[in-house]
C-alpha cells in the first residue's frame, strides 16, 4: 500500500519532503564570509598596551564560514520546512492564529520607529510617544479598565507584572495574602506565575457544563486570598455567564479577580473585562491584535488595571503633557518598578496600533462576530461525528474529545499535517480533546475544506487506522523520539 | 481595514448551518447587564491609505538617532546589519510560524534555533544555551532565579555598575520572590574587589558581573570569578557576545552562567524593543534552565530531527512547579540574530569586534586629550567609554545634537553620582571622519 498516493492534493507539503538537511557547521569553508566589511581607518590599537593579557582572547570565536548565496539556500530551506500562517490553516485553540496583515509589518519598519533609540532625547521621538499614548488609551478603552502598562514583553510576562501589581496593592494595605486561586483548566502560565511571585496556587473546580463551580470558589476564598485568575471567554470555549458572581465572592473577601486576555478575540466590543468586575488584565497582541508569532516571539503583554491600582503601574508610563506634547514619565511612588529593560516591545506595540486603528471601533467588532461564528459554524457541521462535552453556543474556539477505537487525539492532530493544516491544541484543558480555533479571518471555503479533511480522518480511522497512526507522512521527519531526545539532550553541534 | 473573508451570503448560510437567526444570538451566553452598549470610543476603521497616511505622520515626527551620527550605546548600540538579514529573517514562513510544539511541521526553525544555540555558545565559551528569552534584563533575573534553585541560597549580589535597568528589574522581581538582591558598589568604575569579598557568604546564590559594564570597563573576571566561586556562589556574567571576538569569553575565565542583550546581533534598535535575551550555561544547569530549548532527536526510521527538549521544565506542563513562568521566546529576534551570526562567520564577527574596539580607542584617544574632556576611568574598555567633563553634560550633548552628532548617554539621567559623566559608544559604523566631527563639536560645546 502507498501512502504517499493517499496524500490529498493542494497541500504544501512536497517541498518538505527533503530529509536531513545539513545544519551551518556542515557546510561551507574556512575564510568564508557572506558579509563585506569596510576597512578599518583609524589605527589599530596595540591590544596589549591596552588591555591586560589576561583578559585578551587567544583566538576567534569559531562561526560558521559559509559564503552568500550557500547562506542564502541555507535560510530559504529552512523557511519552506516550517507550516506558517501565510501556507497553513492553524485551528490552533487559546493560541489565536489570525493573519498577520502586510500593513504592520510595514509601519513596524518605518525608519522614524526602527531606528530610533531608546536613550534619545523624547523631543525626538514624540511620534512614537504619541503613537504609544494612543494605543494605551484604546487598549483601555477595549479592557474598560482606566489605565494599560505597554512595557510587559509577553502574556506571561504580563501576568506576572498584574499579579505583582495586586501583591503590591495588598501589602500596600497592611494585608499579606499568599494563595493564588486559578481554575482547573487554567492556562499553564497562570500557576507557574504563582510561584514566581512567592505565591501558592489552589485550583477551583470546574462544573461540568465549564462554567466554574461557584460553591468551590466560595469556599476557599478567604482572607488570604491575593486574587482569582480566570480566562473569559475560559479555556473550555464558553463565556461563563456567572462571572458578575465571581467578581462579587472575591470582592466581598478584599481579593482581586485577574483576567487572562487569552481569548479577548470573543469579545472585542461586546463586553469589556472591567465592566463584569476584573480588576486587572493582560493582552497578547500576538493573539489578539494580529502580531505576528515568529517561531515563538516576540510578543507583548500590556496589563490594564483598576482605578485602585493605578498607583503600583510600572515606570516610567507614557504621557500627554498639559502644551499637548508626550513624554515618560516615572513620578509614580507605589509602583512595583520596572519590569523589563528599556520601555517595551515598541516594533510589536507599532504593529497593534496599526491593527487597531485599521480595524476601527466597528471592524473589532467585527471580529467578535466572525470569529464566534467561524467557530460555532465548525462545531456544528463536525458534531455528528466529534463530540463535543461542553453545550453550545461557543465563543471563538470549542473542544472535541473524539472517541474513536482505531486512533487518539494525537493521531488525528499528526494527520491533519499531511493536508497542510497545523494540528489544534491537544489534550488540554481536558484529557484527550481537541481545542480548536478557527479566527475569523478564514474564508467559508477554508473552514469547509477543514471539515471534509475531518470527516475523511474520521472515516480512515474506521478503515485503515494504521496510516493515521503512523502520521505524519509528508514531512522531513516522521514522529520523533522526543522522550530520548530529552534523557540524552544534544543541544548544541560539536565537531565529530 | 477588514481582514475577513465571509460575504453576506455566506454568514447567512453559515448562520442556518448553526440554526440560529443572527450572529448575536450566539452571544447569548453574555448577560445583557454586561453588554457594551455602543460602540467602543476608538474611531473608525480606516483605508489602507488612510491608515498609512495616520502611522506614516506618527514615524515621520520622530527624529531618529540615525538620522544623526550616532554614538548612543548604554545596552542598545548602532551596528551595521547586513541586507541578509532583513531579507532571510522578514520570509513570512518564519514571521508567521507558530511555536515549533508541532516538530514535525516545524523542522526548519527548530534546526534554526540549534544553530542559534551553538553559535550563542561559541561566544559566550559556554556548554549550552536556550533558544533566547525577553531581553537582557529579564534575562539576568531569570538566571538570579536559576543560581538560586542550583545552590539553594537566596541573595544575589549585583554590582552596580550593571545596566541600571538590569537593577531595576532584579528589584522589582526581589519583591514577590524572596530573593534579596543586594548591590555592591563599584570603585574606579569597576568592581571593587575588597567590597566584593566582603560582601559575599555563605548565604550568597550568585554575584552578577557586567563586562564590559555600563560604563564600558571590561572586569577582571580572572580574579573575581575564582572569589565567587570560593565561597560556593555561582558568577553569572552579563556579556556583549560581540566581545568575544578581542576578549577572553565568559566561559574561558569558568563563569557559570552568560547572560546578554543580543540586540547587537542583527536587531534594529526600535526604540528599546523587541530585543533578544540571551542565557547560556554549564551543561550541568541545563535542567534548570528556563525557556525553550532545542534537542536533536531521531524519528522511527532513524533521520535526525530536531524538537523541543526538556519540556517537563516548563510551565505547560509543570504548571506551578515549572523552573520559570516563561512561555514565548523572542523567536523572530533569536532567528535575525542567527542570520547575522552566520553571515559574520568566524571572520566578519572577529572583524566588528577589532573595529570596535580600535574605532573606539582612537574615538576616547582624541576626546581625551581636549581640554575640559578626560576618560572618567583607567579600566580598560572595549566598544563603550565613560567621559567626565567639566562642562554642562545635557548642553555639550545638545549642542552635539544640533551639529548632527548623538554624542553619547549622559549618566546623570541614571542619578546623581555620575551627573558630570557621558557614555560613548563607538561601533564599527563609524568612521574616522564621523569621529573627528565628534571630537570637534565637543571641543566647541
Amino acid at each position: 500500500m502507498s501512502v504517499v498516493a493517499e496524500m490529498p492534493q493542494n497541500t504544501t507539503t512536497p517541498k518538505l519532503q527533503q530529509h536531513d538537511y545539513p545544519t551551518l557547521f556542515e557546510i561551507g569553508s574556512k575564510g568564508l564570509s557572506a558579509v563585506s566589511l569596510s576597512k578599518s581607518d583609524v589605527p589599530a590599537v596595540d591590544r596589549k598596551a591596552a588591555v591586560p593579557a589576561e583578559l585578551l582572547a587567544d583566538t576567534t570565536p569559531a562561526l560558521p564560514e559559509v559564503g552568500e548565496l550557500d547562506l542564502v539556500r541555507h535560510y530559504k530551506r529552512l523557511a519552506h520546512r516550517c507550516f506558517s500562517i501565510d501556507e497553513n490553516f492553524y485551528p490552533l485553540g487559546s493560541c489565536t492564529m489570525k493573519y498577520n496583515p502586510r500593513i504592520n509589518e510595514r509601519a513596524a519598519a518605518m525608519g522614524g520607529f526602527a531606528n530610533a533609540h531608546p536613550y534619545q532625547d523624547d523631543a525626538d521621538a514624540q511620534g512614537v510617544l504619541e503613537l504609544l499614548y494612543r494605543l494605551r488609551c484604546d487598549l483601555a478603552e477595549i479592557a474598560g479598565l482606566p489605565e494599560v502598562t505597554l512595557q510587559p514583553a509577553a502574556g506571561a510576562h504580563g501576568e506576572m507584572t498584574g499579579l505583582m501589581i495586586i501583591n503590591a496593592y495588598h501589602r500596600a494595605r497592611g494585608e499579606n495574602r499568599q494563595t493564588v486561586l486559578t481554575p482547573d483548566s487554567a492556562h499553564g502560565t497562570n500557576p507557574a506565575t504563582c510561584t514566581v511571585c512567592g505565591r501558592a496556587s489552589v485550583s477551583v473546580k470546574s462544573l461540568p457544563n465549564g462554567r466554574m463551580d461557584l460553591d468551590d470558589l466560595r469556599a476557599k476564598t478567604d482572607n488570604d486570598t491575593v486574587a482569582l485568575m480566570i480566562t473569559n471567554p475560559n479555556t473550555v470555549g464558553v463565556f461563563d455567564e456567572t462571572i458578575a458572581d465571581v467578581a462579587e465572592i472575591l470582592h466581598a473577601k478584599g481579593a482581586q479577580l485577574y483576567l487572562d486576555g487569552a481569548n479577548m478575540n470573543a469579545i472585542l466590543g461586546i463586553t469589556r473585562p472591567g465592566d463584569f468586575g476584573v480588576d486587572v488584565m493582560h493582552y497578547n497582541t500576538h493573539k489578539t491584535f494580529s502580531t505576528p508569532h515568529g517561531c515563538g516571539g516576540p510578543g507583548a503583554g500590556p496589563v490594564g488595571v483598576a482605578e485602585h491600582l493605578r498607583p503600583f503601574l510600572p515606570v516610567p508610563q507614557v504621557v500627554k503633557k498639559g502644551d499637548g506634547t508626550f513624554a515618560w514619565c516615572s513620578d509614580r511612588p507605589d509602583t512595583i518598578g520596572k519590569v523589563r529593560s528599556f520601555m517595551g516591545q515598541i516594533g510589536v506595540l507599532v504593529r497593534a496600533y496599526t491593527y487597531i486603528r485599521g480595524l476601527g471601533s466597528d471592524g473589532l467588532r467585527d471580529v467578535a462576530d466572525k470569529s464566534v461564528l467561524a467557530a460555532n459554524y465548525l462545531a456544528a457541521k463536525l458534531k455528528d461525528r466529534y463530540p463535543m462535552p461542553f453545550p453550545a453556543p461557543y465563543a471563538h474556539e470549542f473542544i472535541t474529545v473524539p472517541d474513536f477505537a482505531g486512533a487518539d487525539e494525537h493521531d488525528i492532530a499528526k494527520r491533519l499535517i499531511d493536508h497542510g493544516i497545523h494540528p489544534p491544541t491537544m489534550s488540554w484543558p481536558i484529557h484527550h480533546c481537541l481545542m480548536i480555533e478557527p479566527t475569523e479571518t478564514e474564508s467559508l471555503r477554508t473552514l469547509d475544506r477543514f471539515v471534509e479533511v475531518m470527516l475523511s480522518i474520521a472515516d480512515e480511522i474506521e478503515s485503515n487506522p494504521e496510516v493515521v497512526r503512523g502520521a505524519p507522512h509528508t514531512t522531513p521527519v516522521g514522529r520523533l523520539d522526543e522522550v530520548t531526545a530529552s534523557r540524552k539532550p544534544n543541544v548544541r553541534w560539536r565537531p565529530e | 481595514m477588514r481582514y475577513t473573508q465571509f460575504t453576506d451570503s455566506d454568514v447567512k448560510h453559515m448562520l442556518s448551518t448553526i440554526g440560529v437567526k443572527s450572529i448575536d444570538e450566539l452571544f447569548k451566553p453574555v448577560p445583557a447587564g454586561l453588554r457594551l452598549k455602543g460602540a467602543l470610543d476608538i474611531p473608525s476603521g480606516l483605508s489602507e491609505l488612510e491608515l498609512l497616511d495616520d502611522v506614516g505622520a506618527l514615524a515621520a515626527n520622530n527624529s531618529p538617532c540615525c538620522e544623526r551620527v550616532c554614538f548612543l550605546g548604554g545596552g542598545a548600540y548602532d551596528h551595521f546589519i547586513p541586507t541578509m538579514v532583513d531579507s532571510l529573517a522578514g520570509q513570512t514562513e518564519f514571521l508567521t510560524a507558530y511555536t515549533p510544539y508541532q516538530a514535525e511541521a516545524s523542522q526548519g526553525v527548530l534546526q534554526l534555533f540549534y544553530e542559534f544555540q551553538t553559535m550563542i555558545c561559541m561566544l559566550t565559551g559556554m556548554e549550552v544555551a536556550n533558544a533566547s528569552l525577553y531581553e537582557g534584563a529579564t534575562a539576568t533575573a531569570e538566571a538570579v532565579t536559576m543560581a538560586t534553585a542550583i545552590t539553594r541560597r537566596n541573595k544575589a549580589i549585583v554590582v552596580d555598575n550593571v545596566h541600571p535597568d538590569t537593577l531595576s528589574v532584579l528589584k522589582t522581581y526581589d519583591r514577590d520572590r524572596h530573593v534579596e538582591t543586594v548591590a555592591v558598589p563599584a570603585a574606579g568604575g569597576v568592581v571593587d574587589e575588597a567590597a566584593l569579598r566582603a560582601a559575599l557568604g555563605k548565604d550568597t546564590a550568585c554575584v552578577v558581573i557586567q563586562s564590559p559594564n555600563f560604563y564600558g570597563c571590561v572586569e577582571r573576571l580572572d580574579r573575581i570569578i575564582p572569589m565567587i566561586h570560593e565561597h560556593g556562589a555561582l558568577a553569572i556574567v552579563a556579556a556583549d557576545p560581540l566581545a568575544g571576538g578581542v576578549l577572553k569569553t565568559p566561559g574561558e575565565f569558568d563563569a557559570d552562567l552568560v547572560v546578554g542583550e543580543g540586540q547587537c546581533l542583527g536587531i534594529p534598535l526600535q526604540y528599546g524593543g523587541p530585543y533578544l535575551g540571551l542565557l547560556a550555561g554549564r551543561e550541568k544547569y541545563l535542567r534548570k534552565m528556563p525557556g525553550r530549548v532545542v534537542g536533536v532527536a531521531e524519528d522511527a526510521q532513524g533521520r535526525r530531527g530536531f524538537c523541543l527538549v526538556l519540556q517537563a521544565r516548563e510551565q505547560h506542563i509543570k504548571r506551578e512547579r515549572a523552573t520559570s513562568n516563561v512561555c514565548t521566546n523572542q523567536g523572530l529576534m533569536a532567528i535575525r540574530a542567527s542570520i547575522y551570526m552566520a553571515a559574520m562567520g568566524r571572520k566578519g564577527i572577529a572583524e566588528v569586534a577589532s573595529q570596535c574596539f580600535d574605532k573606539a580607542h582612537y574615538a576616547a584617544d582624541q576626546i581625551a586629550s581636549l581640554d575640559g574632556y578626560e576618560l572618567a576611568f583607567d579600566a580598560p574598555f572595549f566598544k563603550e567609554f565613560a567621559v567626565r567633563t567639566t562642562h554642562d553634560v545635557p548642553t555639550v550633548l545638545a549642542s552635539c545634537r544640533k551639529r548632527g552628532i548623538e554624542a553619547g548617554v549622559h549618566l546623570g539621567r541614571f542619578g546623581d553620582r555620575l551627573n558630570d559623566c557621558f557614555v560613548v559608544a563607538v561601533t564599527e559604523k563609524r568612521t574616522k571622519a564621523q569621529i573627528d566631527d565628534l571630537v570637534d563639536a565637543l571641543q566647541d560645546a
